[in-house]
């Protein structure tokens, strides 16, 4: 296990070693585990294998997180230039991003090439659908680096779950906007999925498109060209989709629909979880308050976290954005989830049972204390929660 | 112009902005001074950092 050292000018040695080090390994594990199903298919010639992947994530996640429990463990400030600059976690991000290619064309293959019924063709789809959607927390990772192989990694990745815009309106829309009512990337309080989505999905493409129509006339370059960072990913996406259905057919429309919907649909369960109900207080000059790690909700479970870099570190990835994976920290007493992004996904596809277990934890929190002034609520919702929760 | 050209840091994550280079990405051509970036410039590499957070770097 790779020890990381500094002696300081007064001769105190500091030491660490990372002990998920060789675990992180697992995020390479999971874009591949709908392939899974299709091996099991291959071999065993019986469908329900096509079954399991769904059930590895949503079903095993849960239960993993659950067994594992959750890691407090930070690595020395000191040492953390050091754990940076250390190649290792980078090459396992880059390698996540033809694994990604792999699963996805694996299984379009497999779809168009075999005879399954309806609900092997759905469990399966739906399935990749879901790992594709983590391509987005591949592209999230690389996307936020500076260096010119990450950023082009993040597009090339991007385009796999078709969510080519998502670089500029992460990076540039929803870290600015997070935790404030303009923000369609953050879930307000009393607001379900479902509606959040209908505001998310469209919000947020609207947001990376002015945000790069703004950039390319600065440049006094066309918005319609292949300077346009939005598009350089939509156009492989494009190469990649009409690809397939020229060489499979017509079967691969409702694949691809499918897909990319629940890809999306990934992302947008994120967003909803990480900063529901939670609001950037307003300053004097009218601005909001800078981002503070109070503003996200995190998880430390470990076995989730080892699956998507880190992502549940989610306060200090936002005050903290360009952070590496294997540096982001846990801090006491933030806003944290009872489960990892798996068990917290099947809870917010239930509102009223959403609304139950988070609601009251929101309210909970220090800097909030039971101040509904101090929550983003849905206005749709507002009469409804302060009949229920205001003094 | 550009001997008086300053560097201004964001604070969160070191990026700076050379008004001598200006920002090719972002549109701003060498020479674009500090003061006259919009007013809702935002870092564009951390996007938590405003403009009025960013600092001065001492000149050498």
């Amino acid at each position: 296990m790779h020890l990381y050292t500094l002696t300081s000018a007064d001769g105190h040695v500091e030491s660490y070693t990372d002990r998920k080090r060789y675990w992180w390994m697992l995020s390479l594990v999971n874009p591949l585990i709908p392939l899974l199903g299709v091996g099991g298919h291959l071999f065993s010639a019986n469908e329900l294998w096509l079954v399991v992947p769904l059930l590895l994530m949503f079903v095993l996640g849960p239960l993993f997180d659950w067994l594992f429990g959750e890691d407090e463990n930070n690595p020395p400030e000191v040492l953390v230039p050091q754990l940076e600059d250390d190649r290792y976690y980078r090459i396992l991000t880059y390698l996540t991003v033809p694994l990604h290619y792999i699963t996805f064309l694996c299984v379009a293959v497999w779809v168009g090439t075999q005879s399954l019924s309806w609900w092997g063709f759905l469990t399966l789809t739906v399935a990749v659908g879901f790992a594709d959607g983590f391509a987005i927390n591949t592209g999230h990772e690389l996307g936020h680096k500076r260096t010119k192989i990450e950023t082009w990694l993040a597009k090339i990745v991007l385009a796999v779950p078709a969510y080519g815009h998502f670089w500029i309106e992460h990076n540039r829309g929803h870290h600015r906007d997070v935790a404030t009512p303009q923000d369609p990337a953050s879930a307000r309080m009393g607001e379900s999925i479902y509606k959040f989505a209908r505001r998310e999905i469209p919000g947020a493409f609207h947001r990376a498109w002015m945000i790069e129509h703004e950039r390319l006339c600065r440049k006094g370059v066309p918005v319609w060209s292949l300077h346009n960072e939005v598009l350089q990913s939509y156009l492989i996406t494009i190469v990649l989709q009409v690809g397939l259905i020229a060489a499979f057919g017509w079967i691969m429309l409702p694949f691809l629909l499918v897909h990319n919907f629940f890809s999306w649909w990934v992302l947008t369960s994120a967003n909803y979880i990480e900063h529901y109900g939670l609001l950037r207080a307003t300053q004097a000059d009218g601005k909001f308050e800078r981002c503070q790690p109070h503003h996200s909700w995190n998880a430390n479970h470990k076995y989730s976290n080892l699956l998507l870099f880190h992502l549940q570190r989610h306060s200090d990835h936002h005050a903290n954005p360009t952070r590496r994976y294997q540096s982001l920290r846990h801090f006491e007493d933030l806003p944290s989830l009872p489960s990892g992004y798996y068990g917290m996904y099947i809870i917010a596809y239930f509102p009223s049972l959403w609304f139950k277990m988070l609601d009251p934890r929101l309210l909970a929190l220090p800097h909030i204390n039971g101040d509904l002034s101090k929550i983003n609520i849905d206005p749709d919702a507002k009469q409804h929660i302060y009949a229920k929760y205001g003094e | 112009m550009l001997s008086m050209a300053s560097k201004f840091r964001c604070p969160g994550c070191g990026y700076v902005y050379d008004e001598a280079q200006g920002d090719d990405h972002e549109g701003y051509p060498p020479g674009f001074a500090f003061a006259e970036l919009p007013e809702g410039f935002v870092c564009p590499d951390c996007s938590v950092r405003y403009k009025e957070d960013f600092l001065q770097d001492d000149p050498a």
